[in-house]
């Protein structure tokens, strides 16, 4: 394997392999983000029913995937963040153009009970109530309650996302929150305990949650597309110099009709 | 005897074979015996098989990391980089509700199953029998979903007045029959008839109010109880020993039954009463068989996997203090089945091991408790025969 990918660099290196090559043999090759291979799955199952190309999604993180565009042994990198300085530099040091595609945006609600009085918190709020250093609703304008956490189990993507943009690698989620096994089972725990806080991907929130704003904004589908919303993000595939061929045609599924209700269907939204 | 000589002619067709029948009979004995053998070491051999696979993946784990973390530290991140893998609260949570639901099941279970084969009559047994044992045919997610969607928002909006209230029921009948009992045991030792009955008054009267101050005192105190989370250890427990219940039911009132009636008898004809024959003959006659029903139902439990992932909250801490039943547990069923879905593309790591040695942990402690329970069921029956 490690040859292999040694020859493949190489071959990237010479310049050899450039990115219409592999679609040319009717196969395209994906690797990266866990968050973006929901999306990346199911674009690649319906792409092959309907034009017959094959298409590998490898699920081996962002960082993986932008390693594997820049020694060109992939055709599409999915990341759940944007290429860093350092990456793009790395990419042009071996003649890879690094062209990134938002297929679509992830958000995250924070909801709490209807009946509990608060209504907003900021991200810092968020991150204390979940770290354990804030463990009453008193502290936040609320009952005075204890606060009951309700998180996702750890292979969940919701909760990755959760833990990137409002956790951070410094602040641990505590021991004392509870997991629920799926958005449904969260949405259930929040609406029938007063004092619980929790996570939802935004398709998720109904009437049965209150959602917060966060940092002063509402989540919604709006707030995501135009950025102001804190706790999402953008979901993007890269692709090295403009994509051709059925490559283009893959990453294009993000503006057609099914390709949107396949995105709002996985929880993300559409961009 | 007319039927005898009628049989003549068949008997002796049956009896004498020509050796060429003889053979193939035989033959086809000893295929049956071979047949039953295979299938019976294909059951052992298949336990056999789980045990080496599950350790196979298990033991990557301990070379990996070594046994200290993961029995004595409480810290469970295992997406974390680095992970960390302390299973210690997680050990806990399962011995926790495991206890719990044994502590409600237990009693509750050979209660039930003295009352089927004791004291109710047959055509009563007849039938809440059956509807007992139906309470095993429910399926496990149902239990789930009852403890997540009625039981725990139940136990948040009137956790403490329903504590109060199963505390009076299930302590006031009980009370009452160890005031009755211990005044009858105390004011026994006055020889003289008329001192007896009033020294029984006088202690039943005293140990009435005392019985009735208990209840209250504790009744309140636990009526004040509010309970922030309802899928905590408690929840978890309630439910966990009605799973076990139909086992432990259907065990100990087959051994119950079992006694036969020549012991019941012959302690009625000795004199005894039918509490005295229940408790001094009959339940030491069959405890084997109920220390095996007791044993089953508390293997369901610990085994038990979708309701403690549904209801127990699963926050791997231990509770503070140790005690508490009213907060979030969770168990080693469930850190499997929840953490199993990202185990497929991180093979070989430590996150994926560590869930294999969770599973040879419980396969090791029901494998034990199993043989404890055959050697007790053995000495037990020594005993009895030898007497």
């Amino acid at each position: 394997m490690k040859l292999f990918s040694k020859f493949l660099m190489g071959a990237a290196v010479l310049g050899v392999m450039a990115s219409g090559d592999a679609s040319a043999a009717g196969k395209i090759v994906m690797d990266g983000s866990t968050t973006v291979g929901p999306i990346a799955k199911s674009f690649a199952a319906y792409f092959t029913k309907t034009t017959g190309t094959e298409v590998t999604v490898s699920e081996s993180g962002s960082g993986n995937g932008a390693k594997s565009i820049i020694n060109g042994t992939c055709d599409i990198a999915n990341m759940s963040r944007a290429m860093k300085d350092k990456e793009v530099a790395a990419a042009k040091a071996k003649g890879v153009n690094p062209v990134e595609h938002i297929v679509a945006l992830d958000g995250l609600a924070v909801v709490v009970n209807p009946g509990n009085r608060v209504t907003a918190l900021s991200k810092a709020q968020i991150r204390d109530i979940y770290s354990g250093k804030i463990t009453n609703w008193s502290k936040v304008g609320g009952p005075n309650a204890q606060i009951v956490k309700i998180q996702r189990e750890s292979n969940s993507g919701t909760q990755d996302t959760f833990k990137s943009l409002v956790m951070g690698k410094e602040y641990p989620i505590s021991k004392r929150a509870e997991s629920q096994a799926s958005n449904g089972a969260v949405k259930n725990r929040v609406s029938t305990t007063p004092a619980a806080i929790g996570f939802l991907g935004l398709g998720f929130v109904d009437s049965s949650v209150k959602p917060l704003l966060v940092d002063g904004v509402a989540p919604s589908a709006q707030t995501v597309k135009n950025g102001t919303y804190p706790i999402s993000r953008p979901l993007f595939m890269y692709t090295n110099g403009q994509p051709t061929g059925v490559v283009k045609q893959f990453i294009d599924l993000n503006k057609t009709s099914d390709g949107m209700r396949m995105i709002s269907e996985l929880g993300f939204v559409n961009k | 005897m007319t039927e005898e000589v009628k049989n003549d002619g068949q008997r002796s067709s049956a009896f004498v074979v020509s050796p060429q029948k003889r053979k193939m009979q035989k033959l086809a004995k000893n295929a049956g015996e071979t047949l039953l053998l295979g299938i019976a070491s294909f059951v052992a051999i298949v336990v056999l098989f789980i045990f080496y696979f599950v350790a196979v993946d298990a033991i990557p784990y301990f070379q990996l990391r070594g046994f200290t973390e993961f029995f004595t530290s409480t810290g469970w991140y295992p997406a974390g980089e680095p992970g960390e893998f302390g299973a210690l609260a997680i050990i806990y949570g399962s011995a926790m509700v495991t206890f719990g639901s044994a502590l409600l099941a237990v009693p509750m279970g050979i209660a039930a199953a003295v009352c089927l084969s004791d004291i109710l009559p047959f055509s009563v047994r007849q039938y809440a029998k059956p509807i007992i044992e139906m309470l095993a045919a429910i399926p496990s997610v149902a239990f789930g979903f009852f403890a997540l969607v009625i039981l725990a928002p139940l136990l948040q909006s009137n956790g403490g007045p329903l504590l109060m209230w199963t505390w009076w029921v299930l302590a006031a009948p009980f009370l009452l029959l160890a005031v009755i009992v211990a005044a009858d045991l105390l004011s026994a030792r006055f020889a003289r008839e008329e001192n007896r009955r009033k020294m029984a008054l006088l202690l039943q009267s005293l140990f009435g109010i005392l019985a009735v101050l208990v209840l209250y005192v504790v009744g309140t105190k636990l009526n004040a109880i509010e309970i922030i989370t309802g899928t905590n250890a408690l929840n978890v427990s309630i439910i966990l020993s009605f799973m076990a219940l139909p086992t432990i039911v259907s065990v100990a009132e087959d051994a119950l039954q079992s006694v036969g009636r020549e012991l019941r008898e012959g302690s009625y004809a000795l004199g005894a009463t039918r509490a005295e024959t229940l408790l001094k003959t009959v339940l030491p006659a069959a405890s084997s068989g109920i220390l095996a029903a007791v044993i089953l139902g508390i293997m369901r439990a610990l085994g038990e996997t979708m309701v403690v992932w549904m209801a127990s909250g699963n926050s791997s801490h231990i509770p503070d203090p140790w005690f508490n039943y009213l907060e979030a547990v969770r168990t080693l069923t469930a850190t499997i089945a929840g953490d199993m879905g990202e185990a497929d593309q991180v093979t070989g790591s430590a996150r994926y091991h560590v869930l294999f040695a969770m599973g040879l942990l419980l396969l090791v402690i029901s494998f034990f408790s199993n043989l404890v329970s055959e050697r007790i069921v053995v000495r037990q029956r020594k005993i009895l025969s030898g007497q």
